[in-house]
């Protein structure tokens, strides 16, 4: 048993029965994952990822690279978790893995959540300098936010015996929780990892909230929820992560960072080992040999590679009867299955733990994501922060403060002036409180002990990279970090480099005989730990992902059996089907209604623009190809646009509604980039029109009956209004009652057929759709889908924006020069006569007819000229929309032909797998093409 | 996540924002007259300095209103936000 | 075995030489290839590739390395189709496993309009001799069973059209085997030094002034991607090029779970599994300019919402790194490859956010340009003088795949 009898943060009263490998084991509340194996004399947790060596607990915390374990049961499980992170619950399920996790295929049920938040002061890292920050940053009247990645507050020396006036450190932790808990402006967020600092300091924050709960997990919480954070000051306490020493060997299961050894000492009650040696370039680790000393282990030595460690802390050791051996390296170690046996530092000294420090890395991968400068500090031999654009501030051993003493003073004046810097307070902190200290003996930078081969000096424990890989590449021709790191893949596992990183880039700058400042670091990215997917996706799933439009008269097409097509987000039905009916028989029938008596449908999705004031009209002119001087009020007319390039970008009807006053409808999809476009000119361009433009498309529900009956149903909804051919012409409107309901009727028609579109207010539009399905009952009234209109639309020759064209389209192309103006400028014009667009032989929009009346052309088929199918063949256009018509009696299509006017009654080919399918050239229009049943 | 001071809404998340390219760009007085290789640089070219960019932004989540700013583009920094009809 | 599979030498990190034939200024993917075939095609090799940072450091070591040939129109289709010839013979040639696997790249679609536009492109591509097929859903669960193929998706996957020839390759892997062979043909790879201007004699470029020191060129061949436009400035050059931020991430190693490259062009969604077996994925661009080489987090969070909805196996993945790279976007979408007004400079740029597949046919095209001061027939369509004329060649249209 390696767990202490008494001491540590864990409660021994609260047993938690979990398994490892499928072996069971016992741990307490209050344990890591990690913690409970080493308490269990698990000693080998994972194998290397690419020499399959054994590995076991390396370190405490987010930096390990070796426990990375798949955790299952009960929730789902979850891949390549760190053992130093996961909490202990009771049955918990977790496996080893050798670097390399599993995705499950159990569909994960858990909700993941975000949440904006906004601060004065944001504090990251809840360790003795963040807390104080806090604190400081709190009293001053600071709106804070305190952010932690542990379980509870404390940081590194929840796992020290350090004294704050004299007590326990901890005793002055409990205070502080207690003084923050008070501050109603401050909130403490605990589990909560700050994983990516972006700019205007917007940080986000990933917090974990409930797997440590385990099956009792309540549903309806979310699992974990990302944080927006933004902050007008950041105080970084983020701490410092410690170096391991690059020796032959140092792989082991038993070789643990020092620190770590240390937190689980005292922190969880547990000794990883029976014997230990401590190796060692600084005075920290030498609270090791005394925390394990006084835990009853063995230790025999610590091995410093200091020529003359003296002062304070080597002499308390020494006093208590551990050797230290100056000048002296662990340049190798043996062991067995179960890891350390022994380790070789100019004489053999057996242990099965061997406590490793090599300094410390302050953890600035914040504040690198915020675009901080790193500067090297020689006297601490690692990269501290320097000058930074955002407002941040370092603080504690993030900064390279490594005492206790130093870090809550400098905690306190982070906190304080981050507070007074956004008018809170004068910027000078509360006094600290008196913490012992003892006198440092200076660290002296060691990166690599010499050693032939370096096959088996480990750099990279994650990725299995050694001193060898290292020379290799340095040989191969690489001189930066950055090419050593892909060349060994170095720094790249899920750990990023943690412990590797800075001691490779001394590695090779020793290689290369320059001093690690020149070197540098790579660059530290987001996310500081490992994210989950889902957590980053959060509620934008299933219907979320992006929530469907529909109608008010949307609850009746379902209700009689629609099938819906997705037109940008609208839900739009694309046909209603009978029992028993195909798709292609529904369409017919649909088809056939409009043509021979009436039908229905539902056009509310079409955006609608509501454009008003004095320059409306000067407006209209620049943004449409067509002109709207002659448009008189109560009328209608077709409008195009195009971009500045001179492609076509959209269309619509343009009604004129009253003075200075219209109402511009635009494709279903198009609705919020024409209104976008509309305002982006007149706004940026056109700033002194008197123009105002509203969006009105959600305030209008449209009914369009179609068909030669449609005059006999209107006249039924609307006695009052004057419906024949003379009253109401072609593109006339008409305001009036209809079904009792205020209504603008338009003449407009899209088919071709005679046809209105009753305009009103959305919350009537299911009642009116209603009336009209009642009214015209007895002329049969079918309600027809989006498909129906596109084979009636074609049928006529009319193009749809988005379908027919692609955004290399001109009006010319379509042969609507008869809807672009020569007398005005409007946007896209100029661009008509640049040499290629006034090229003779551009894509023209064709009608086909293939050969075979029942051949129908798949859309998108491309066409050729010569019947030969080898590649490569001269492409001269394809097949736009194809249909089979009812009212032809066989299929047709558009398409888009080079010179395709020059081609009318020619013979082109659409290669399909099949074989050849040969089609004649012909206008695009192939029903009524006189014109003649428009007034019915 | 840049945070966007919007002249007439103040400071909000860029996801409210849509983007609008270099500001200041001269539409052609009269295109008719401009040959094709000036009307092109109007098209296409837009300044895209590695430093600062005076730009226009529309608070399409907002007020709906463009405006322009000078940005960083090396640090993301906004050292200025001003109206439309205000002078670069 | 880590390092192992790369050869013990790759280059010698010579200093500048005061004059070279032709001077290629960036050691992207592009500059290194040009530089390989001036060698190996042309014999030309006096040659210096002059990079500001780390070789193959910019957009080259942040690609997410899709490679097809599967674009819509002709000029475009010829140019990395001719790319995709290089790639199948690229170890060999260049004597280096660079990880190429033709392990298939579908693109799925999600609306009628997707689907229409997806078979257009199928069907041009049949007949510009690339293989391209149409899947059905059905078709789909049996090529790559981890797409969510449910009808209750928001936006259901209709089909998709494979490339099966289309895959993925290693891309430092590849800039280190084009930088290898042109180092092994005496071309000097000049790293840390950043071309911060041009000498100019009458309209014509006889060198560049360097971090370094001055170098003369007899020709000078830009192959910066996003940050051509600024060192087109310093000649008074315009470019109609924008640069923007790409972002990408990737996870922690997973066992195989995703065998081919899976586009989604309607959510933004495109991923595969590299080698190792990390799931590398791709963001939308962000909208803003920026030389940051970094975007916004709303862009990652967006697009892996998109890749939860279409693999649902993926929730419990972990993002381990995320980064972005500046891609040099054109109007069209299209590269500029060719020619400029200023004798004997010439300009490879726009390639933006899908470069990497065209890595070797853009050096063969662009070295053949400066090597006879005027273009492949393969890159004449793509020359700068196309946007006066109108003469685009759209890839952004309705049938677009970016990557
Ligand atoms: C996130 C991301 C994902 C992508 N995914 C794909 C994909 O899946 N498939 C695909 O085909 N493409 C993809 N691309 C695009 C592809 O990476 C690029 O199109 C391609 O790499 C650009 O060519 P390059 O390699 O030469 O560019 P780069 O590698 O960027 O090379 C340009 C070089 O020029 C150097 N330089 C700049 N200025 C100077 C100066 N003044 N002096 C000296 N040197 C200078 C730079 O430092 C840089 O090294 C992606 C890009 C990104 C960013
Ligand atoms: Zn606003």
């Amino acid at each position: 048993m390696t767990r202490l009898a008494s001491g540590g943060r864990i409660d021994r009263s609260r047993p938690l029965r979990f398994t490892f490998d499928a072996l069971p084991h016992t741990g307490f509340a209050g344990d890591t994952l990690a913690s409970a194996l080493l308490a269990n004399g698990v000693r080998v947790v994972s194998q290397s990822v690419t020499y399959g060596r054994l590995r076991g607990i390396f370190s405490a915390g987010v930096e390990e690279p070796n426990a990375l374990v798949q955790v299952g049961g009960g929730t789902g499980s979850e891949p390549m978790l760190r053992a130093t992170q996961v909490e202990l619950y009771d049955g918990l399920v977790a496996e080893s893995l050798n670097a390399r996790g599993r995705l499950s295929p159990e569909p994960d049920v858990a909700r993941y959540d975000k949440l904006f938040a906004h601060c004065d002061v944001l504090v990251v890292g809840g360790g003795s300098t963040g807390l104080a920050a806090a604190l400081a940053a709190g009293k001053a009247g600071a709106r804070v936010i305190l952010a932690d990645e542990q379980a509870e507050v404390g940081g590194t020396f929840l796992g020290g015996r350090d004294l704050i006036d004299g007590r326990p450190a901890t005793d002055w932790l409990a205070e502080v929780a207690t003084d923050l808990a008070a501050l109603p402006e401050v909130r403490v967020l605990s589990r909560a990892t700050a994983v990516g600092y972006y700019d205007q300091n917007c940080v986000l924050i990933a917090q974990r909230r409930t797997a440590h709960l385990g099956p009792a997990a309540p549903a309806a919480m979310a699992r974990q929820r990302l944080w927006q954070v933004r902050a007008k000051q950041v105080v970084l306490a983020t701490g410092a992560h410690e170096r391991p020493m690059v020796f032959a060997e140092n792989d082991r299961p038993g070789i643990m960072l020092a620190g770590a050894v240390r937190t689980y000492v005292n922190r969880y009650g547990v000794v990883p080992g029976h014997r230990a040696v401590i190796f060692t370039n600084n005075d920290s680790a030498y609270a090791c040999a005394i925390d394990l000393d006084d835990a009853g282990l063995d230790v025999p030595a610590v091995v410093d590679v200091r020529p003359n460690p003296a002062g304070g802390w080597p002499d308390r050791v020494r006093e208590r009867g551990i050797e230290v051996l100056a000048g002296q390296v662990v340049s190798d170690t043996a062991g067995g299955n179960r890891g350390l046996e022994s380790v070789w530092a100019g004489q053999r000294i057996d242990c099965d733990l061997l406590c490793v420090s090599g300094g410390f890395n302050p953890a600035v991968h914040l504040f690198i994501q915020s675009q901080g400068r790193l500067r090297y500090d020689e006297i601490l031999a690692c990269f501290v922060p320097d000058e930074a654009p955002q407002a941040v501030a370092v603080a504690g051993a993030a900064n390279g403060t490594f005492g206790l003493r130093d870090c809550i003073q400098e905690g306190l004046a982070a906190g304080a002036a981050a507070a007074s810097a956004v008018g809170f307070g004068d910027g000078h902190p509360a006094g600290a409180p008196q913490v012992e200290t003892v006198a440092e003996h200076p660290i002296v930078p060691f990166w690599l002990v010499p050693d032939e081969s370096g096959a088996t000096q480990f750099v990279d424990l994650e990725r299995d990279v050694t001193v060898a890989d290292v020379r290799r590449a340095v040989g191969a021709g690489m001189q930066s970090v950055e090419h050593v790191k892909r060349y060994t893949t170095i720094g790249t596992g899920s750990d990023q480099g943690k412990t590797a990183g800075i001691n490779s880039a001394a590695i090779v700058g020793a290689l290369l005989g320059q001093p690690v400042a020149a070197i540098g670091t790579t660059t530290f990215r987001p996310p500081y730990v490992p994210v989950s997917f889902a957590l980053f996706a959060g509620r934008t799933r299933g219907q979320l992902f992006d929530p469907a439009r529909v109608t008010p008269i949307h609850p009746w097409h379902v209700a009689h059996g629609a099938v819906f097509e997705n037109v940008g987000q609208w839900k739009r039905p694309w046909y209603f089907p009978h029992d028993g009916e195909t798709m292609e028989q529904a369409v017919l029938r649909e088809c056939r209604a409009v043509r021979e008596g009436v039908a229905a449908m539902d056009v509310s999705t079409l955006g609608k623009i509501d454009i008003q004031g004095t320059d409306a009209l000067r407006f209209l002119n620049r943004i449409y190809t067509n002109a709207y001087d002659t448009l008189a009020v109560g009328h209608c007319r077709y409008g195009l646009m195009c971009k500045a390039d001179g492609m076509v970008f959209d269309d619509g009807v343009v009604m004129h509604v009253g003075p200075d006053r219209y109402l511009a409808t635009t494709t279903s999809g198009g609705a919020a980039a024409v209104l976008d476009w509309m305002e982006e000119w007149l706004q940026t361009e056109w700033p002194d029109f008197r123009v105002r433009l509203t969006s009105v498309s959600d305030q209008w529900a449209t009914v369009a009956v179609a068909g030669p009956r449609s005059r006999e149903v209107l006249r039924a909804l609307a006695p009052a209004m004057a419906a024949d051919a003379v009253s109401f012409p072609f593109m006339a409107i008409r305001e009036g009652m209809v079904a009792g309901i205020p209504a603008r009727v338009c003449r407009i028609s899209f088919s071709g057929e005679l046809a209105f579109e009753i305009n009103v207010a959305s919350w009537y539009g299911l009642r009116l759709w209603e009336a009209v399905m009642a009214a015209g009952e007895p002329f049969g009234i079918t309600p027809y889908g989006t498909e129906a209109m596109h084979v009636l639309r074609a049928e006529k020759g009319y193009a749809i924006i988005g379908q027919d064209t692609d955004g290399t389209v001109t009006p010319q192309d379509l042969g609507m020069s008869w809807v672009v103006s020569k007398k005005k400028d409007f946007i896209g014009r100029r661009s008509h006569r640049r040499a290629d667009t006034a090229r003779p032989d551009r894509m023209h929009l064709v009608g086909l007819l293939p050969v075979e009346p029942e051949d129908l052309l798949p859309e998108g088929a491309q066409l050729i000229l010569e019947p030969r199918q080898e590649p490569p063949v001269a492409i001269v256009g394809h097949v736009t929309s194809s249909y089979r018509s009812a009212a032809l009696g066989r299929t047709f299509a558009l398409a888009l032909v080079k010179g395709g006017r020059d081609r009318m009654a020619s013979q082109v080919y659409a290669p399909l797998p099949d074989r050849l399918h040969p089609a004649t050239v012909t206008e695009p229009i192939f029903y009524d093409k006189e014109g003649l049943v428009r007034d019915g | 996540m840049l945070l966007i001071p919007c002249p007439w809404c103040g400071q909000r998340d860029e996801i409210e924002f849509r983007y609008g390219g270099a500001a200041h760009v001269e539409y052609p007085a009269d295109p008719e007259t401009v040959d094709d290789a000036t009307w092109a640089r109007y098209l296409f070219v837009r300044p895209n300095p590695k430093g600062p960019l005076a730009e226009r932004w529309c608070h399409s989540q907002g007020c709906r209103r463009w405006f322009n700013i000078v940005r960083d583009t090396v640090t993301h920094q906004i050292m200025r936000s001003y109206r439309m009809e205000e002078a670069p | 075995m880590s390092g192992s599979e790369h050869p013990d030498h790759l280059w010698r990190n010579p200093d500048p030489k005061r004059s070279y034939d032709v001077v290629i200024v960036g050691g992207g993917g592009h500059g290194l290839s040009t530089a390989y075939y001036l060698a190996r095609n042309h014999g030309i090799t006096n040659v210096a590739v002059l990079e500001r940072g780390w070789l193959a450091g910019g957009n080259m070591a942040r690609n997410t390395t899709v490679i097809r040939s599967n674009y819509l129109w002709d000029e475009s289709a010829a140019i990395y189709e001719h790319s995709m010839k290089l790639w199948e013979t690229l170890a060999e040639d260049l004597d280096y496993d660079i990880l190429f696997s033709q392990r298939g790249v579908l693109n799925l679609t999600h609306s009628l309009h997707d689907t229409r536009e997806a078979h257009r492109r199928v069907y041009a591509n049949r007949l510009n001799g690339i293989d391209a097929e149409w899947l059905t859903p059905e078709e789909i669960k049996e090529f790559c069973p981890i797409v969510n193929l449910s009808p209750d998706l928001r936006y259901p996957v209709m089909g998709a059209s494979l490339q099966r020839r289309g895959g993925i390759a290693k891309h430092d892997y590849v800039a280190w085997a084009f930088a290898r062979q042109a180092d092994a043909f005496g071309v000097d790879l000049v790293q840390n030094c950043e071309v911060t201007g041009f000498d100019l004699d009458g309209g014509r470029v006889t060198g560049v002034q360097t971090s370094r020191g001055p170098i003369a060129a007899g020709k000078v061949a830009l192959c910066a991607a996003g940050h051509s436009t600024v060192l087109a400035a310093m000649v008074g050059l315009d470019l109609p090029i924008q640069s923007h931020p790409l972002q990408a991430l990737v996870s922690e190693l997973l066992e195989p779970a995703l065998n081919c490259v899976v586009l989604s062009n309607a959510v933004h969604v495109y991923v595969s599994q590299a080698h190792k077996g990390e799931l590398v994925m791709g963001a939308g661009i962000d909208p803003f300019i920026s030389y940051a080489q970094r975007g916004s987090p709303h862009i990652i969070e967006y697009q892996l919402a998109a890749a939860v909805e279409l693999f649902p196996i993926f929730s419990r993945a972990h993002v381990v790194r995320t980064w972005g790279g500046i891609v040099d976007v054109s109007p069209d979408a299209s590269p500029i490859v060719g020619l400029t007004p200023i004798e004997n400079l010439f300009v490879n740029c726009g390639w933006g956010t899908g470069g990497f597949k065209a890595t070797p046919a853009s050096g063969w095209v662009y070295a053949h340009t400066i090597a006879r001061g005027e273009p492949h027939p393969l890159n004449a369509p793509f020359s700068l003088d196309r946007f006066a004329r109108g003469a685009l060649i759209d890839e952004h249209g309705a049938a677009a795949v970016a990557h």
